[in-house]
């Protein structure tokens, strides 16, 4: 039966069913138990399954994922969570030398079957530290997946694809999203890793989104029906493994693309897609593949936050220059006026 | 040294407990003589002759590949010469269901280990991974992001015992990479989860040039666990009889539920840090003859000689083992590996993504196609070819297209 809830409520699901599906899957990191995490995706997890499935470990994240790496060689598969994406750092040494690497040094002999958890991105209201979009690094890094579900069916289905994968995935959590709610029946199963998602049909251009900026994709896409665009969107949903072929199946046929990415823009996983439509769709382009992301700046305070996102307006904007009339963008014409920030580039 | 340091008056006897000796423990003074201790046994005379040969066949397989590196066969090694009683009490002292987590400078132990001479030494050959099979060896691949591996260790140890096994994890440091957060983390995980896990720092006072006083102002590495609740103690590291007898202290307290042990070893590498490295930068020869009279292989056999236990006949006969291992890894690393470019792409991921396998194919069509040319009768070389043509007339382009440019700025102005 259908029922109505929260994407962190989802989360949590996913946890419980792969939790009492396969009693090796552990989950653990800071203020899990008990608590129930600060954002309660893990609310329940420690009484139902115990202490010894779910439990809350020392103050430190190298500590918690390198511990989770060791586990993992003797047959557990660790959930962990990372409290919030700016406290990850300390991991990403453990992340990219040992947990993305270690089926390669070993040539097979061992992989790091782990999942871990980080809340990302902003539109919180969060203070400094707290609203980082850090899926770059992780993509970046050979042998990680990178996974970000934008809605609640994902939330559930991706993760537990995560937890049943034999790689390392880190699970990127869109924090804004946790409270977004829709009618789903679980246990509920979705495309697989790899594969991209038409979010909407459209046929005059393609909006490229992933995690936090599906939903204001799919807002702008909405919003240009008024200005007589008929957009099309489409849901990565896994960076990694990237889905080449809807991506570029999608861009051959509305030959204009914008990519949105909350993340600053400056060697981001939108310009990457940029790149590769251009590569794949270079004869079916009307015009430069634009993008749409945060500007090259520290995540802004809580105030001034809202200039730094990625809007409706700002992807319109960019829809508006896709070269309607053949006009060239006069942004990226030497001598032409305001040389594009990233924000709208 | 810091014989002056007895635990704080007024602890209690649990946090005694878990402290280190204030001087390292020695049971073999530098000529051989037995020290008798309250604490630490012995180990049974069969187990050091053991011992003795094995440190015999490290060194020797150690020396070996130092000149292979020299030879130009290996791409770097670092030398645990010196080191021999660290590197084979650690391995002697767990058993081969127990795991071992090495670095970079723990070859010798790794042929202790019983691994392959020539699997061990595959990473330093320059090869992308560990040569061994880490989970037949029940021995990690050999760990270069300095402390990373201690948390591998603390993990895998309590992973075992959640699950009601009684294995052990023994870990190699390094006295510089204790300076790192993740051996504090490890040994923070090690003491809250009571991880059968044992550290074992080899203090070996240098960390590539960096002395130990400029590592810490602690009184010794030793005194590290305390603050985790993790039982400690430091060792003469060039004493291979105190060694093995505290190293086995270690593993047994591990393995019998007491948690985590941290084991200071007091030794010295007579070789540079690697191949790569000139030590004479920052040592003086004096300190290294010092330590030559402080020789872990000489003390042993000049105890077990002593004993009885060895005379000039086994002597030569290990020395004549010695010498065909060492001939045999000579032959051996002599022979070129082959290596399989495509296998690259092969182990990323479980499944490779679809950029992998287009990646893995690109690589095929170059071999082939490279294949192909150099069978070819006159070959005419594809990138000869390129060559010509990137070399000659870019550089007119390059003019052109500048000529073109300040035309069309002109025309903008
Ligand atoms: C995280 C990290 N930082 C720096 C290095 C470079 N490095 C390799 S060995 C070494 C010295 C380590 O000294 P020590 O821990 O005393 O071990 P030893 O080499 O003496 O056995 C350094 C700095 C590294 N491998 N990893
Ligand atoms: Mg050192």
């Amino acid at each position: 039966m259908p029922e109505r809830i929260t994407f962190a409520r989802a989360l949590n699901a996913a946890m419980r069913d792969a939790m009492a599906e396969d009693d090796k899957v552990l989950v653990f990191g800071e203020d899990v138990g008990k608590l129930g995490g600060v954002f309660r995706v893990t609310d329940g997890l420690q009484a139902e399954f115990g202490a010894d499935r779910c439990f809350d470990t020392p103050l430190a994240e190298s500590g918690i994922v390198g511990f989770a790496v060791g586990m993992s060689m003797t047959g557990f598969k660790p959930v962990v969570e990372m409290q919030f994406d700016a406290f990850a750092y300390p991991a990403f040494e453990q992340i990219t030398s040992h947990v993305a690497k270690l089926r390669n040094r070993t040539r097979g002999a061992l992989g790091v079957p782990m999942v871990i958890r980080v809340p990302y991105a902003g539109g919180i209201g969060g203070v400094e530290h707290h609203c980082d979009s850090s899926e770059a690094y992780y993509a970046h890094t050979p042998g990680l997946k990178v996974v970000t579900p934008a809605t609640v069916e994902d939330a559930y289905s991706l993760l537990r694809e995560a937890i049943a994968d034999p790689d390392p995935v880190v699970f990127m959590e869109p924090k804004k999203l946790y409270w977004s709610t829709a009618e789903v029946s679980l246990p509920v199963q979705g495309e697989p890793f790899g594969r991209a998602v038409v979010r909407r049909p459209g046929r005059d251009a393609t909006l490229m989104a992933y995690g936090p900026t599906v939903p204001v994709a799919l807002e702008a896409a909405e919003a240009a029906v008024d200005e007589g665009w008929d957009l099309e969107v489409i849901d990565l949903r896994t960076i990694v493994p990237f889905d080449d072929v809807t991506v570029a199946e999608s861009v051959r046929r509305t030959g204009r693309c914008v990519v949105l990415q909350e993340a600053q823009g400056f060697a981001g996983v939108a310009g990457e897609i940029a790149a590769r439509v251009q590569e794949r769709c270079f004869h079916s382009l009307h015009a430069p593949v634009l993008r749409v992301t945060g500007f090259d700046i520290p995540y802004p305070a809580p105030k001034l936050e809202h200039t730094h996102l990625p809007s409706v307006d700002r992807v319109l904007d960019a829809v508006a220059r896709l070269q309607w009339d053949d006009v060239p963008d006069d942004r990226f014409v030497a001598g032409g006026q305001a040389l594009a920030g990233q924000g709208a580039a | 040294m810091t014989s002056t340091l007895l635990p704080p008056a007024g602890l209690g006897g649990e946090v005694a407990a878990l402290l280190p000796r204030p001087v390292p423990v020695q049971l073999l003074d530098p000529d051989g003589r037995l020290t008798p201790d309250e604490q630490y046994d012995v180990p049974e005379t069969e187990a050091l002759v053991e011992m003795y040969r094995r440190m015999v066949i490290g060194r020797r397989f150690d020396v070996q590949a130092t000149a292979l590196t020299r030879q130009g066969r290996l791409a770097v090694y670092p030398s645990s010469r010196g080191q021999e009683a660290c590197q084979v009490a650690g391995v002697m002292a767990v058993k081969p269901t127990d795991w071992v987590f090495p670095t970079y400078r723990e070859s010798m132990a790794l042929v202790t280990r019983g691994i392959d001479p020539d699997k061990v030494l595959t990473l330093l050959r320059g090869d992308w991974h560990c040569g061994y099979d880490p989970v037949a060896e029940r021995t990690a691949p050999q760990c270069t992001p300095l402390a990373t591996q201690t948390l591998h260790a603390a993990g895998l140890a309590y992973g075992e015992r959640r699950q009601g096994r009684d294995t052990v994890a023994l870990a190699f440091i390094g006295d510089g990479a204790t300076s790192e957060g993740d051996f504090h983390e490890a040994m923070n995980f090690a003491g809250v989860y009571k991880s059968p896990v044992v550290l074992l720092v080899q203090n070996n006072e240098y960390a590539i040039s960096v002395p130990l006083s400029q590592q810490t102002a602690a009184p010794a590495l030793a005194y590290k666990g305390i603050g985790y609740g993790v039982r400690s103690e430091q060792v003469d590291g060039n004493d291979p009889v105190a060694m093995l007898s505290v190293l086995r202290v270690a593993v047994e307290h591990a393995r019998s539920g007491g948690g985590p042990f941290l084991v200071e070893a007091h030794t010295y590498r007579m070789e540079a840090h690697t191949n790569a490295d000139d030590a004479t930068r920052y040592r003086d020869d004096a300190e290294v003859a010092g330590w030559s009279g402080k020789d872990p292989v000489l003390r042993l056999e000049r105890y077990l000689r002593s004993v009885g236990a060895l005379d000039d006949s086994a002597v030569e006969s290990i020395a004549a083992e010695t010498e065909s291992l060492a001939a045999d890894v000579r032959a051996r690393l002599n022979a070129d590996v082959d290596v399989e470019p495509l296998e690259l792409f092969e182990h990323v991921y479980a499944t490779p993504t679809s950029q992998l396998v287009e990646q893995r194919e690109q690589v095929a069509a170059e071999l082939a196609a490279e294949a192909e040319s150099a069978d070819a009768p006159s070959p005419v070389r594809d990138h000869a070819v390129l060559h010509t043509r990137a070399d000659d007339p870019p550089a007119r382009d390059h003019a052109v297209l500048h000529a073109a440019a300040s035309e069309a700025k002109q025309e903008e102005r």
